[in-house]
Formats: C-alpha cells, sequence, structure tokens
C-alpha cells in the first residue's frame, strides 16, 4: 500500500534534522495559522496562488529564491562548522549525513536559490521593460512557478521523510546507480529536479515568445534594455539545454527503477555517457543563471552611474557569443578522465574563448561608470563589488582550463573556491542587486538603504574571508567533500573560512532585517512617482507597484533608452504629454491550474520515490483532469472599463507631475 | 508622465477576422486581430501567432531531447553485452506498416485541419477518427515488437543497447499516447464547444505536434532501424 514507505524513514536516531525540520515546521504552521487567524486566506488564494499576473508570479518566485538561499546557507554553515571540528576528529556529522549535507547544498542553491531568483527578476521585470501587459502564457506561467515550488518541496521532505543523495549535486553514476545508492535520496532528487526542470523549460518558453513576439510598438531588437537582451540569451539557453537534462535524469530513473543499462558497470552501460549529457547541460546551465545577472549589472550600473550603456551593440554581441560559446566547454568537468590530449586542448581553447566577450562586458560596465555621476547605492555597490571579485574568478577559471593546471587541481577546493568565486559574485550578487534596484517597482517603497549597505558589507567580506583560504588550501592539495582530515598545514585555513562564514552569516541577518525595517518604515520610504532612482528603460513609466495592466495605453517607443526620451521631453517642457484616449483593457481571469497541477506532481513525485505505484497514477490522472477541466473553461478574461484604467492613470500623472514641478522649483531656487 | 497615445488599437491594417478572446489586452478594439510581426514595429503578435510561435519552441525542445536519447543510442548501440544485435532482432517490414500508418495518420490530420479552416464539424470529426486509428495501430504494432521482443528475452533490462533502443522508441511511442489522448480532447471540445478561437488555435497545436512526431519518426527508423540494423 505505502511501497518502501515506512516509519523507519524517519531519522529518529539523528537529532540535527529532526530538530531542524520541527523548528522549520513550528515556523510554517506559525505562519499559516497567523495568516488564517487574520483572516487572509482566501485574499492569499485569490491574489496570490493563483494569480497569473506577472508581477506576482515574479515575486513568488524571488520569495522562494530567498528562502531556498537561506535554507542553503544552513547547509553551508553545518559543512564549514563541521570542517572546522574535523582535524584529527570526526567532526559532529556522521559520513552519510555530512554526504547528503553537500550534496543538497548544491542542490538547493542551483535549482531552487538562483534559479528562482533569476528568473522571478526576469518574469517581473521582462514585460514591463518591453511595454506590454503580460507575458505570453500567463496561466502557463502559473504552473511553471508552482512545479518548481513541488521540486523544492520534495528536497526539503527528503530532510525528514527518507534521506536525500549522497552522491554530490550532480548523481554521477555509477555511484549513484542502486547498486551503491540503493536508498531513496538519488530517487529524491531526481524526481525533484524532474519536475522543477519542467517548469523552468515552460518558463524558458514563456520568455522567449514574450521577447520575441510581444513588444511595444517601436520597440526594435536594438532598443530593447540590456536585461531583456540578456533574458532572451538565458531562455534560449534553457530551451536547447534543459531538455538534454531531463533525458539524461530519464536515463538514470530508468536505470534505478528498470534495471535498465545506460550508465551501470555492467551489460554495455557507459558512465561517460553521462558525464557527456550532464554537462552539455551543465555548463549552459552556468550561463542561464550567469546572463541575466549580466543584464542587471547593466541596468543597475547605467542608471546609478547616470549615463547610457557604454557600446550597448558590443554588449548584444557579447551576449549572443557567450550564450553559443556555452554549448562548446562542456568537456572541461572531465579533462582527467581519459579524453586525451587532442581533445583535452579543444576545449581547454574553447574554454578560455569565453573569457573574451565576458571581458569584453566588463570594459563596457567599466567605461558605462567612467564619467558618469556614480551613485552608490546598495545595488550599485553589489554591482561594483562584482565587477572586481568576479575578475579574480574569471582569471582563476582560465587557469583551470589549462588542462595540465586541471590535472593538478580538479576536485580540489581550489575549484570549489573558483566556482563561488564566480557564482556568488555574479549570481548572488546581482541577485541582490535586482532585489534591492526592483523592490520599489514591485512595492511602491525602496528598501532600507542603511540596512541594505551593512547587508552588502558583512556579505562582502565574509565571502572573500570564506573563499581565500579555500584557494590556500585547494592549492595545498585538499580535495572536496571531505569527512575529516588529518594534514596540520590545512586546519588554519579551514578554521579561517569557518569564520568567514560566521561574517557572512551576519551579512544574512542584515537582509532579513533589512527587509523588516523597510516593512515598517514603507511609510517613509514611499515611492510615489513610479521613478525612484531616475530610471532609463520602460518598467519606471508606470505606476509602483504597477496596475494590473502595467500600462494603461502601450508606449511607443521612439528610440534607445525608451523612457529617459521621454522623461527629458517632459523635463525640458515642464509638462507631462497629452493624456491618452482611454480604452478598457482586457485581462486574463485567474486560476488555480498551476497551484493543482504542481500538488498533483507533488503527489506524483512523492509515490515515484517510495513506490507507490496507485498514488502516481492517480497523481498523473489528477494533472490531466486539471488541464481538461482548464482547457473546458468559457470565460478566460475579464475587461477593465476605460473610465477605470483612466482613473488609475490619472494619479500616476498627478504625482509625476508634482515631481517634476518640485524639481522645476528646486532648479530654480 | 505617461505613455504616448494609443498604437495598436489604431493600426492601420488591422484586418476583422474573427474573435480572439486571449489577446491580453494588447488590442484595445478586441475584434480584430492584428497583422502585428512583434518585431517591434507594430506591437505585440496576435494570439494566433504568439501560441503557434511560443508551441513551436516547445517543439524543438522536444526534439533536442530526443536528440539526448539518440545520442545515447549512437553510443550504446555496439553494448549488446553478448546478446542479439539490431541485425537480428528488428523486423523491418513491421516498421515499414507502422511508417505508412504513422505518415497516413499525418494525413488524416492534415484533412482535419482544413475541414477545421473551411468549417466543416462532420468532415472534422471523420478525418480526426481516422487519425486516431491510424495513430493507434501504429501503436498497437509497436506494442506487439515490444511484447515480442521481450519473449524472445531481448527486453531492455538485457543489454545497454537494448535499452537505448527500447528507451528511444518508447518514448515517441509515449508522445504517440499522449498524442491520441489529445487528438480525442480536441475532439471533444469542438463536439461541445464548435469552432471556437481558442479551440481553433488547440488543434492547430495538436497538428503541429502530430506532424513533428512523423519527424521524429523519420529519424527514428533511420537512425535506430536501417542503421541499427546495419551494425
Amino acid at each position: 500500500m505505502l511501497g518502501k514507505l515506512t516509519w523507519s524513514a524517519i531519522p529518529f536516531d539523528q537529532p540535527i534534522p529532526l530538530v531542524a525540520a520541527a523548528l522549520v515546521g513550528v515556523v510554517l504552521l506559525g505562519i499559516i495559522a497567523w495568516v488564517a487567524v487574520a483572516g487572509w486566506l482566501p485574499y492569499l488564494w485569490r491574489e496570490w496562488i493563483t494569480s497569473v499576473d506577472h508581477k506576482r508570479i515574479g515575486v513568488m518566485y524571488v520569495l522562494l529564491g530567498l528562502v531556498m538561499l537561506i535554507r542553503g546557507f544552513s547547509d553551508a554553515i553545518l559543512m564549514r562548522s563541521h570542517q572546522a571540528l574535523a582535524y584529527n576528529a570526526l567532526g559532529y556529522l556522521p559520513p552519510e549525513h555530512y554526504d547528503q549535507i553537500f550534496s543538497a547544498h548544491g542542490t538547493i542553491m542551483i535549482f531552487f536559490g538562483a534559479m528562482p531568483f533569476m528568473i522571478g527578476l526576469m518574469n517581473f521585470v521582462v514585460p514591463l521593460q518591453l511595454g506590454v501587459r503580460d507575458v505570453a502564457f500567463p496561466t502557463l506561467n502559473s504552473v511553471s512557478f508552482w512545479l518548481t515550488a513541488t521540486g523544492a518541496l520534495l528536497v526539503n521532505v527528503s530532510l525528514v521523510v527518507g534521506e536525500f543523495a549522497r552522491t554530490g549535486w550532480w548523481p554521477a553514476p555509477p555511484l549513484s546507480e542502486t547498486t551503491y545508492s540503493p536508498g531513496v535520496g538519488v530517487d529524491y532528487y531526481l524526481w525533484a529536479i524532474q519536475i522543477s526542470g519542467i517548469g523552468t523549460l515552460m518558463s524558458g518558453v514563456n520568455l522567449v515568445t514574450t521577447i520575441l513576439k510581444m513588444r511595444a510598438p517601436g520597440m526594435s531588437y536594438l532598443r530593447m534594455p540590456m536585461f531583456c537582451w540578456t533574458a532572451l540569451a538565458s531562455n534560449l539557453l534553457i530551451i536547447a539545454a534543459f531538455p538534454i537534462l531531463t533525458a539524461t535524469l530519464a536515463m538514470l530513473t530508468l536505470d534505478r527503477y528498470l534495471g535498465f543499462h545506460f550508465f551501470t558497470d555492467e551489460a554495455g552501460g557507459n558512465s561517460m555517457l553521462f558525464m557527456n549529457l550532464f554537462w552539455a547541460w551543465g555548463h549552459p546551465e552556468v550561463y542561464i543563471l550567469a546572463l541575466p545577472a549580466y543584464g542587471i549589472f547593466s541596468e543597475v550600473i547605467s542608471t546609478f552611474s547616470g549615463k547610457p550603456l557604454f557600446a550597448y551593440r558590443s554588449m548584444v554581441w557579447a551576449t549572443l557569443a557567450i550564450c553559443l560559446l556555452s554549448f562548446t566547454v562542456w568537456l572541461h568537468h572531465f579533462f582527467t578522465m581519459g579524453p586525451g590530449g587532442d581533445v583535452n586542448g579543444v576545449f581547454g581553447i574553447t574554454s578560455m574563448i569565453i573569457a573574451v566577450p565576458t571581458g569584453v562586458k566588463i570594459f563596457d560596465w567599466m567605461f558605462t561608470m567612467y564619467g558618469g555621476r556614480v551613485r552608490f547605492t546598495t545595488p550599485m555597490l553589489w554591482s561594483v563589488a562584482f565587477l572586481v571579485t568576479f575578475v579574480v574568478g574569471g582569471a582563476t577559471g582560465v587557469l583551470l582550463a589549462i588542462p595540465p593546471a586541471d590535472f593538478v587541481l580538479h576536485n580540489s577546493l581550489f575549484l570549489v573556491a573558483h566556482f563561488h568565486n564566480v557564482i556568488v559574485s555574479a549570481v548572488v550578487f546581482a541577485a541582490f542587486a535586482g532585489y534591492a534596484y526592483w523592490f520599489p517597482k514591485a512595492f511602491g517603497f525602496t528598501l532600507d538603504e542603511r540596512w541594505g549597505k551593512a547587508a552588502f558589507w558583512f556579505s562582502l567580506v565574509g565571502y572573500v574571508w570564506v573563499f581565500t583560504p579555500l584557494y590556500v588550501v585547494g592549492l595545498m592539495g585538499m580535495t572536496r567533500r571531505m569527512q575529516h582530515f588529518s594534514v596540520a598545514e590545512w586546519y588554519p585555513w579551514i578554521v579561517a573560512a569557518s569564520l568567514g562564514v560566521i561574517v557572512m552569516a551576519v551579512g544574512v541577518v542584515c537582509q532579513v532585517v533589512q527587509l523588516v525595517v523597510s516593512i515598517r518604515r514603507r511609510e517613509q520610504l514611499r515611492d510615489l512617482t513610479g521613478d525612484p532612482w531616475d530610471g532609463r528603460s520602460l518598467e519606471w513609466a508606470t505606476a509602483s507597484p504597477p496596475p494590473s495592466f502595467n500600462f494603461a495605453v502601450m508606449p511607443h517607443v521612439e528610440g534607445e533608452e525608451a523612457y529617459w526620451a521621454i522623461k527629458q521631453r517632459a523635463r525640458e517642457q515642464a509638462r507631462l504629454r497629452e493624456e491618452p484616449d482611454y480604452e478598457p483593457v482586457e485581462m486574463p481571469l485567474n486560476s488555480p491550474t498551476g497551484f493543482v497541477c504542481a500538488f498533483f506532481a507533488t503527489l506524483v513525485g512523492f509515490a515515484m520515490i517510495w513506490h507507490i505505484w496507485w498514488l502516481a497514477a492517480l497523481g498523473l490522472a489528477g494533472a490531466f483532469a486539471t488541464f481538461v477541466a482548464f482547457a473546458w473553461r468559457d470565460r478566460v478574461e475579464y475587461e477593465i472599463p476605460a473610465d477605470a484604467v483612466a482613473r488609475i492613470n490619472r494619479e500616476n500623472r498627478a504625482s509625476r507631475l508634482d515631481a517634476l514641478q518640485q524639481a522645476r522649483r528646486k532648479e530654480a531656487a | 508622465m505617461s505613455s504616448s497615445a494609443a498604437i495598436p488599437g489604431g493600426l492601420p491594417d488591422v484586418v476583422p477576422m474573427r474573435r480572439d478572446p486571449n489577446h491580453l489586452g494588447h488590442h484595445a478594439a478586441g475584434e480584430g486581430e492584428s497583422r502585428a510581426t512583434g518585431h517591434g514595429t507594430g506591437g505585440p503578435s496576435s494570439k494566433r501567432i504568439v501560441v503557434a510561435y511560443g508551441f513551436w519552441i516547445f517543439l524543438l525542445s522536444d526534439i533536442v531531447m530526443f536528440a539526448a536519447f539518440f545520442a545515447a543510442f549512437a553510443v550504446l548501440r555496439g553494448g549488446t553485452a553478448g546478446g542479439p544485435t539490431g541485425a537480428e532482432l528488428f523486423d523491418i517490414a513491421n516498421v515499414a506498416i507502422e511508417t505508412v500508418l504513422l505518415l497516413l495518420s499525418s494525413f488524416a490530420c492534415g484533412v482535419a485541419t482544413l475541414a477545421l479552416n473551411a468549417r466543416r464539424a462532420l468532415l472534422f470529426q471523420a478525418a480526426m477518427a481516422v487519425t486516431f486509428l491510424l495513430g493507434a495501430g501504429f501503436l498497437a504494432l509497436e506494442l506487439r515488437e515490444f511484447t515480442d521482443l521481450v519473449a524472445r528475452d531481448a527486453g531492455p533490462t538485457r543489454s545497454a543497447f537494448l535499452s537505448a533502443f527500447f528507451t528511444v522508441v518508447g518514448c515517441h511511442g509515449l508522445h504517440v499516447t499522449a498524442g491520441l489522448l489529445w487528438l480525442l480532447t480536441m475532439m471533444a471540445q469542438v463536439f461541445a464547444k464548435g469552432f471556437r478561437p481558442d479551440i481553433l488555435r488547440r488543434v492547430m497545436c495538436f497538428s503541429l505536434f502530430w506532424h513533428a512526431l512523423d519527424i521524429v519518426w523519420v529519424a527514428v527508423f533511420t537512425v535506430v532501424y536501417l542503421m541499427g540494423s546495419a551494425a
């Protein structure tokens, strides 16, 4: 009846996961109870859970990303503190638990921290920057988000029910085959990633279609803001790379569930096939995360330098070059596994070539700042810190791209330091830069700058503090994923890295405090004009938070930096443009399809992990029934009458006119 | 400030076609379908173009997934582990009949699309029913081949070659199964709701899907059966 699921799946003998899970459970139940008592459940259901508005979905993605970043960071604290106590000792984590922690850390950070954060920002910003009212497929967007949430839920359920993979964040066979991983850990990984991967693919299709087919009149390709370009490149990579992951994980699933022989050691299986397929997805994945990050830095640096982006076209070309080149380097992930000197040479060179377009971008950002009026706000601080630290990470990457050097350094903590150096400074810094930059657009008030800067400085110092020692011990020969060690020279560096984690943790606390403080002070921090940073692209042309339909009438784009030109004209003439003719707007109706589908997907995933076949069949049937029910609807849109549109737009016009006149008076005085 | 004057509603080349209920408010007038390309000249494309374009991109991603399975088959083709090879197993005559059935079903699907455009409900249902029968026939032959192989101790667990064979062919078969379910849903929808624009768009996507399965099958036929039995 319940397949492999028995009471022994709950780790009663291990206090750490149980206590952690109990704590999280209590907090979650508390929040749900609080929400229910306050009577907000209908509001949550109506306005958020069933919402198909790209802005709401974007916010929920970012929230999921934030929570999962903290969840992944708690794993990092465990690993660093464990290793600090594991010199000539066993540390405090049993080996099999330690293995689960580093696997969960990587899986959560990549798939459920960084990915939802970036997809969320793209979801929120791209339609606004393109001057349109929603993404191409609003309900599908909701399905994508909730499937991602299903994946995150499954990974976290593994904390209490059963176990997580002990294979590292890429489940390399034959270790991940049933012979060596008989438990449910790898199955949790497979189903969580498979389900959320479908969501990611749908989201990629959605955003590519939006960018290519739904732009406002006049918004030609070379007038699109840089963030839209990088979002396009990133989502093209999602469409081209994620199906490879789906296929690869399906093969591993067949090996584990039905005794197939794709990657086994016997009957002709080939585990190197897994390596090739997995990294054919895995390396583009790096750029799926990094490209939108580059887009965020482009927007932030240009806005806070008060200048157009330097060499916009070269930035576009660099983006597309990275998009293409990202598929030519996967083999550098296994230089040491016997491809031979010639093949290694080719892939070493292609790996280094990526530094060229990336270097172009770095220079473009620096020249954007050069001669500009730079304002060091929190998003700008993250961006400048990225420019400095990312170059270090890039340089160590070029070093690792030299096959002979890689033979010395592969699987060492030097490698770990390198990829954290690039992925934290690019993706995490960009995530926080974008979060602080677009927060006022989403919620109508800015974030508290003082706490934001504190969070920035602690995070930056902590991050350099953690990973610099790891470079050193890596060069000394310490390999990754060690449960304990007995080399005296490594010990002080490992302790130093652990102290750095404490500094980083202070940064995390500051982020949380910043959010709380900002919400409490929201009246003082209110952004009335919709343009708190003196922005340049179209998202700043509408109110903060934007009305559900984004733009009262669709903007007509007449050049690069669509909003800047309009704003300059308004400033020169000291008046706003003529009021447009308002017309009724039709918007898609909310739909619980996404939430219900994800509910059934969770059932399928959980049932498959525990071999509860009837439940899996039930879940599949439920998901299909949901789609049919969705397709059967007769009303799919509602109309916002013209006078409502006019009223909402006039409010925004009034506060903008007010701001304009205040600026004039200040200038005159 | 606010945005400029309303543009999309006032496009000069708005062609009155059929009502487009999902246009997300970008055609304020509501009734027309603009010829905007979405390339920044006239604003967002019509819902019909957006849906077809998005579905094409999805199909491309599906083909990438098949490409990964084909790559695995190519790598593992020699991994027979002392078991039977493709040359010993494949019944090309059976595969030829399968191919004919699938290609004919694509033709029937094309007829259904023509009937849809001509708004001839009866012809549409008949053509879809023929499509279904031909597709189901294809599936039945494939299932017979699979059970036959398993009975001859050449199931997917026998060797890596057979694992890859069952996966790539079976994945196509799963797509056909899903397509048949979708087909029945579309017949029911046209029956219950008539030629509504959103249903027309769905049938259009279904026929894209069905034809794409042909393309994949041609690759399966070539790479798996022809090249596989040569080995």
